[in-house]
């Protein structure tokens, strides 16, 4: 919070301010209803009513036929199958630029101030490289994976692929922010210590940086595999393999029993899932 | 029994340290330490004995001013030159700076790492090499059943041994110690400062150690330099060194002492924002 004259807001003070403000706030919620069309008549009309009803009715009981469940049985386990392979190349991708991208290691500090005082070229260099990898990562990161997924099922083709490189890219933004955060919080002392041995940085990294960073490396990764996991589900609506595919053609048949058993699937494996990492990381 | 040998370890020909908003960490030091010696830095927390020892592991460099070290000019090394500069400095450091989650042979074996290439290395955290030479460094520490220990579950006492180990596994000209004994228990103490001492001096190795215990200091090194407000004050053979002398260095420091400190601390987090 800034500080600011209090008088300013102090509502006795023959301020504005504050009549202003919720002014438009309300002013923003109000337009902002009017825009999103929200309209909870829908609940009350007999048309909205009937829609609901034959939409929840539809669901019930959920298809356990063996013939539909067996049908499924192949896009959940491509469901999987995207978000490990998603989740490597996120990892693959964030690894290095996050290294790249973590201050401590690259540019400022202890570890780089006898390297780099009286050195502005490869002081310049080094920047580079660390804006230019920042720079990356949040581009990877801003365009939400439903979007990289969409661009690129244009590129490549309907199919799981698309899936995995769309879940790829964006984690690999997101892991990658994460992980020069993480390094960035390690005990810098070890890591002075091993550089006066003389150690190399990459040295430095495997025996002080790394075993420091491993605990939580591993636990922001399995959480990032469990959100692939559910994102890989999604991506199918726009033609990227999966459950999510097949969500997508049920409700264009409007087969809604199916749909739920394809919900009931993915709830299971979402828990596996969870239960596996939370197993994982206990190991730690 | 000091090693006579002319040949210089250490020139430092008016060094200054500046860090960021022109705080004054060392102010025209000038000090010579030969081959062999053993010395003792001692002055009140804050006078810049920290400063100084990372320069001289060439972990910082000087704003101003030439070090030399083995009568080579510091300031032209880089890179490989730079690295292989500091494999032959050993440094010690108060809070024994050993990596917690490793286990202690890794620790021990990190004294390597000036020889080892990067691959080399990063095989040994799987299948450890030189395990014999790690066995030995904790047998003369005194600790060889803690070879394959992680290292976090030490004491403190035992980790600064661990750390004295890998010392002995790099093998260097010089062993630097900043204030190695402070974290650890008054009796443990003076243990480890003769530990120190005794491999100085089988191993005809140069010391300097920084240390709070102006009795240690006196007991057991020939040479002791004090240093206050980033400059020596005195630096005398210890026989020569008289009460009004330590009163001197460490005079002002009641009042300022907390100030002193502060800022030195706040000079470290400018410098080094305190990553953790």
């Amino acid at each position: 919070m800034k500080e600011s004259n209090p008088s300013l807001i102090r509502p006795s003070d023959k301020s504005f301010f504050p009549y202003i403000f919720t002014a438009l706030f309300v002013l923003a919620f109000v337009d902002s209803w009017r825009r999103a069309d929200i309209d909870p008549v829908v609940f009350f009309e007999k048309k909205g009513q009937e829609a609901l009803w034959k939409f929840l009715t539809g669901m019930f009981p959920p298809d356990v036929s063996w013939n539909f469940i067996s049908l499924m049985l192949r896009p959940a386990l491509e469901t999987i199958q995207i978000s490990l392979w998603g989740t490597l190349i996120a990892v693959a991708i964030g690894f290095p630029l996050g290294l790249l991208g973590t201050h401590t290691l690259a540019v400022r500090g202890i570890l780089n101030d006898a390297e780099l005082q009286g050195a502005p070229v490869r002081r310049g260099m080094r920047y580079g490289l660390y804006f230019l990898a920042r720079g990356l990562l949040s581009l990877f990161r801003s365009i939400p994976e439903f979007v990289w997924a969409f661009m690129f099922v244009r590129a490549v083709g309907l199919g799981p692929f698309p899936g995995v490189l769309a879940i790829g890219v964006a984690y690999g933004g997101m892991l990658g922010k994460v992980y020069s955060e993480i390094f960035e919080a390690v005990n810098y002392r070890p890591l002075e210590a091993l550089q006066s041995v003389g150690a190399n940085k990459l040295q430095i990294f495997f025996y002080g940086w790394f075993p420091q960073a491993l605990p939580n490396f591993v636990s922001y990764t399995l959480y990032r595999w469990e959100c692939a996991v559910r994102a890989s589900a999604i991506l199918g609506l726009v033609g990227a393999g999966g459950l999510g595919q097949q969500i997508e053609i049920s409700m264009r048949m409007f087969n809604f029993n199916e749909v739920l058993t394809i919900l009931i699937i993915l709830f299971m494996m979402v828990a596996a899932v969870d239960y596996i990492s939370a197993k994982t990381r206990a190991m730690l | 029994m000091r090693t006579v040998n002319s040949t210089q370890q250490y020139r430092l020909a008016e060094i200054r340290k500046v860090f960021a908003r022109d705080q004054v960490a060392l102010d025209r030091i000038v000090l010579t330490v030969c081959r062999g010696e053993r010395v003792a830095l001692i002055g009140p927390s804050g006078a810049g004995k920290t400063t100084l020892f990372r320069l001289l592991n060439c972990t910082l460099r000087p704003t101003s001013g030439k070090l030399w070290i083995d009568d080579e000019d510091v300031e032209s090394l880089n890179g490989k030159d730079l690295r292989r500069t500091r494999s032959r400095i050993g440094s010690v450091y108060q809070q024994h700076n050993l990596v917690p989650r490793l286990r202690v042979i890794h620790n021990v074996l990190a004294g390597q790492l000036g020889r080892w290439a990067t691959l080399q290395s990063l095989l040994s955290l799987f299948k450890p090499a030189d395990v014999e030479i790690a066995r030995q460094a904790l047998q003369q520490v005194g600790m060889p059943e803690k070879l394959l220990e992680r290292t976090d579950e030490l004491s403190g006492g035992q980790q600064q041994r661990v750390a004295i180990a890998r010392v002995l596994v790099q093998n260097p000209d010089v062993i630097l110690a900043d204030e190695p004994v402070s974290s650890v228990d008054p009796s443990l103490a003076s243990t480890i400062v003769r530990l120190l001492i005794e491999i100085s001096q089988n191993r005809h190795k140069t010391l300097i150690v920084s240390l709070h215990s102006v009795d240690l200091a006196l007991a057991y090194f020939p040479r002791v330099i004090g240093i206050k407000e980033g400059r020596v004050s005195f630096d005398l053979e210890t026989s020569k060194i008289t009460e009004g002398m330590l009163e001197d260095l460490y005079s002002g420091n009641f009042r300022d002492h907390s100030m002193t400190e502060a800022i030195s601390e706040r000079v470290q987090s400018v410098a080094y924002p305190s990553v953790g």
